[in-house]
């Protein structure tokens, strides 16, 4: 994914700071890549190389590790995230159809960030409330029994308030809380 | 220190706690669920409407929250102690129920019973959980304390006898502590069942000076919360259990590997080791006794294999997490090279208990072979999903028709998956097994990590075994040639079953490979995939016959054999609902005012079904997707 302005000098910041000054070993990691993840939202190529050069180990290393667990992601999140369950229970009552739909409305698959980064869809294994399946997580709110329509109002809902964020970013105030 | 002056040390910090929990039971107090589960479904705002109604109305009212109480299906849930009444238990809560308790409960004198769900103690008014047929079978163990002590204070674990096990084992000695958990033939969580003291032996046996103790709470099957709930809900439990196994063979670090997935289990976790060590309960010289012992959180970072043992060391030790071949096993070779023993949550969580009230009692407990209980996360087409903890040897028709309260609807059962991804599925035949390790085992599911999803006759079984296939495909690590190319062929199988391909050969093929992936994978990843498809091949060859032969899925699901109608004699032409429902705009209206479906462009969401009203039902599936023949030209 294309780096946006001022974005390569945050990334380096950032792993600079996490890496510290102490030496750093094989099993620092995994931890180092979770507080990588945590403060950028997301592990960019060129923090990968860093790493990989501040423990001593090969590129290739840092981009197995960061492949081989699920936690781990290599595209920025959007601005809204959705996550979708697919555990035992979501899948049964039509979560893959929930997911299809939107794959459809936001253009996107699974796992992609949308190019002007307001939408990332992802799926996940289980949120734990089985009785509320199928169930998506929008930007950390949890909603159930997502139909296909309830998808279309979800994400008019979403572009609501892109079109708010916009109209309030031109008459310069600060965006405001959703809701 | 002497026995006496250690004695004197717990008793002490026992009537601090005691003094602070009577403390505030004295006064009206809210215990809200805010287990994630709980959390999912709106706990937060439920505890937040609360607070502001208690604020508004001045009440001196504590809002607690508390863990998982098990009755998800009735979430949001909080508990009412008001002093003079029974503590009683509230389910299904909206902000409307909320106004109504604060108002006429803690504000009046009228608990409400006609919301309420049961009561927590015995009394002359209303029933209990006990009450419940539930209650009947329901043991509760390691869930004792869910969901009705503060998780984040171990004062409340405290006074509720906590970590006298430790005091007592401290007092005696590490091989007594060895002696109990193996009389009690205490068998591991995980699903394997490898009994825990033969374990912990072996890693004494390996001897040296430094050894490690960790807790597996890398709980990757979708469908299983019962480790995160008890994380969340009693840390100390866990915590207890693992100081008394350091103690037994000798460790002086511990690590639990709990996947980041679980923010809030991390969280309580850790609050409960930083208090443990306050109270000298964790760190040098415990109680004064001189044996030390502190613990770590390690964040997994999601990876199904690592809940294999050696996979699990592999990832702490910040490489890939594959696992290894064994011998050498972790007790003796293990995490950075050393003696290490790993078990489950639930294993863990079950040894304060036998220390404190005795192997013996433990194997009264469930059945011979395997003593104590079983925890599961009861799910699908069942009334009361939830946690729930019965003796081993229950039955699995027990489980599900008196626990869970049976399938909704009138629905009728199907079949029952047992252990996720590598579990199976057994039939209705196979309902009178007594759930143990062993007679699931011969059952062809196992025990698992617990995951129990009920189907009924809406559920394909060659969809579930694709869904599960799908899930361990993607989680194999690409260590065995089997696991890796072998899953891979069989979701090919068994997609192109689902979407009815395939010849006479093909079941064939398929029962083969499965069992070639079984035996030619290292680990229990591998060897247990396939454990869905040939459970399901075993009991529902039919169903699979099916897809093949006629191009039908009889459940209706694959979306590849179905089409949706609707029926012309049973439509309404004044109603547009299933117009307005459709999110691809597939469905149109006739000249005649009927509607009809645009095949090409239905995408088979089922929203039209759902949508249209009862009085009608006009919509309906057909498997094979043949459209009845020109049936509409002559109802016009």
């Amino acid at each position: 994914m294309q780096l946006i302005e001022g974005e390569k000098e945050k990334i380096l910041a950032c792993v600079e700071e996490i890496l510290g000054s102490n030496s750093k070993k094989q099993e620092d990691l995994i931890p180092i890549l979770q507080k990588v993840q945590a403060k950028l939202g997301y592990l960019p190529g060129l923090a990968m190389e860093k790493i990989a050069r501040g423990v001593g180990v090969p590129a290739a290393d840092v981009y197995a590790l960061a492949t081989f667990y699920n936690q781990f992601r290599l595209n920025p999140p959007g601005k809204h995230q959705v996550k979708v369950c697919l555990g035992t229970a979501c899948y049964m009552v039509g979560g893959d159809i929930t997911l299809e739909s939107f794959e459809r409305r936001m253009e996107i698959k699974e796992g992609e960030t949308s190019p002007d980064r307001l939408y990332s869809l992802e799926r996940v294994a289980c949120v734990g409330c089985c009785t509320m399946a199928p169930v998506v997580v929008v930007d950390d709110e949890v909603e159930g029994k997502v139909t296909p329509t309830r998808v279309d109002g979800i994400m008019l809902a979403l572009q609501e308030d892109n079109s708010k964020g916009r109209r309030e970013e031109k008459s310069g105030q600060e965006a405001g809380e959703v809701k | 220190m002497t026995k006496e002056g250690l004695q004197k040390l717990y008793e002490k910090l026992k009537d601090d706690a005691n003094n602070i929990i009577k403390k505030a039971e004295s006064k009206p107090r809210v215990l809200v669920g805010t287990a994630t589960c709980g959390v999912a479904a709106g706990a937060l705002k439920i505890r937040d409407n609360f607070l502001q109604e208690i604020k508004s109305k001045s009440l001196d009212v504590d809002v607690v929250e508390v863990g998982c109480m098990g009755h998800c299906y009735a979430e949001p849930l909080a508990v009412i102690d008001k002093p003079g009444y029974p503590p009683v238990c509230y389910g299904y809560l909206d902000d409307g129920l909320v106004h109504r308790l604060v108002e006429d409960f803690l504000g009046g004198d009228d608990p409400s019973y006609e919301y309420a769900l049961a009561a927590l103690e015995r009394n002359d008014v209303f029933p209990t959980f006990e009450d419940f047929p539930r209650g009947v079978y329901e043991q509760k163990l390691i869930l004792e304390n869910c969901g009705f002590i503060d998780a984040r204070s171990i004062e409340s674990y405290i006074s509720r006898d906590g970590y006298s096990a430790l005091v007592k084992a401290l007092n005696e000695s590490p091989e007594w502590v060895l002696d109990e958990i193996k009389k009690a033939n205490l068998r591991g969580r995980g699903g394997a069942g490898f009994p825990a003291g033969i374990k912990w032996e072996a890693c004494i046996k390996a001897g040296g000076n430094e050894k490690y103790v960790i807790c597996n709470a890398d709980e990757g099957d979708p469908g299983a919360f019962m480790d995160r709930s008890v994380l969340e809900s009693d840390p100390h439990l866990v915590i207890e259990g693992m100081i008394l196994c350091a103690f037994a063979i000798g460790a002086e670090k511990g690590y639990l590997y709990i996947r980041a997935e679980y923010p809030r289990a991390v969280s309580h976790v850790e609050d409960a080791i930083r208090q443990a060590r306050d109270k000298g309960l964790l760190g040098s010289s415990i109680l004064g006794s001189g044996f030390s012992f502190d613990l770590e959180v390690f964040q997994g970072s999601g990876a199904f294999v690592c809940g294999e043992a050696t996979a699990l060391v592999n990832s702490m030790e910040g490489k890939m997490g594959m696992p290894e071949s064994r011998p050498p096993r972790l007790a003796s070779h293990g995490y950075r090279g050393k003696p290490t023993v790993l078990n489950n949550v639930k294993t863990f969580a079950y040894v304060p208990m036998i220390i404190s009230r005795g192997a013996d009692w433990f194997k009264e407990i469930g059945t011979a072979e395997s003593p104590g209980t079983a925890v599961f996360s009861l799910v699908g087409k069942v009334n009361n999903t939830g946690l729930v903890e019965v003796p081993m040897g229950t039955t699995l028709r027990q489980l599900i028709y008196d626990v869970g309260d049976g399938l909704p609807n009138n629905r009728e059962f199907k079949a029952v998956q047992i252990g996720g991804p590598s579990g199976g599925c057994l039939p209705e035949k196979s309902l009178d097994v007594p759930i143990d390790f062993d007679s699931l085992h011969d059952a062809g599911a196992i025990m698992g990590s617990g995951g129990l999803v009920v189907m009924d006759q809406d559920d394909c079984m060659v969809s579930v075994s694709r869904y599960f296939l799908e899930f361990t495909q993607h989680e194999s690590c690409g260590k065995c040639t089997f696991c890796r190319i072998g899953t891979k062929h069989l979701l090919d199988i068994l997609t192109d079953i689902t979407k009815g391909e395939g010849d006479s050969d093909t079941l064939q093929r398929l029962e083969e490979l499965a069992e070639d992936v079984r035996d030619g994978s290292l680990c229990n990843l591998g060897k247990t995939a396939p454990n869905p498809i040939l459970t399901t091949l075993r009991y529902f060859r039919d169903e699979y016959k099916a897809h093949i032969e006629e191009g039908r899925c009889p459940a209706l699901v694959c979306r590849d054999l179905i089409l949706y109608f609707i029926e012309p004699p049973k439509c309404s032409k004044l109603c547009n609902v299933c117009v307005g429902s459709c999110p691809t705009e597939a469905i149109f209206t006739r000249e005649d005012g009927l509607k009809e479906i645009d095949q090409e462009k239905c995408v088979k969401c089922d929203n039209c079904l759902k949508a249209c009203p009862t009085e009608y039902n006009a919509v309906v599936k057909l498997s094979p997707p043949v459209l009845p023949p020109e049936k509409e030209k002559k109802t016009k």
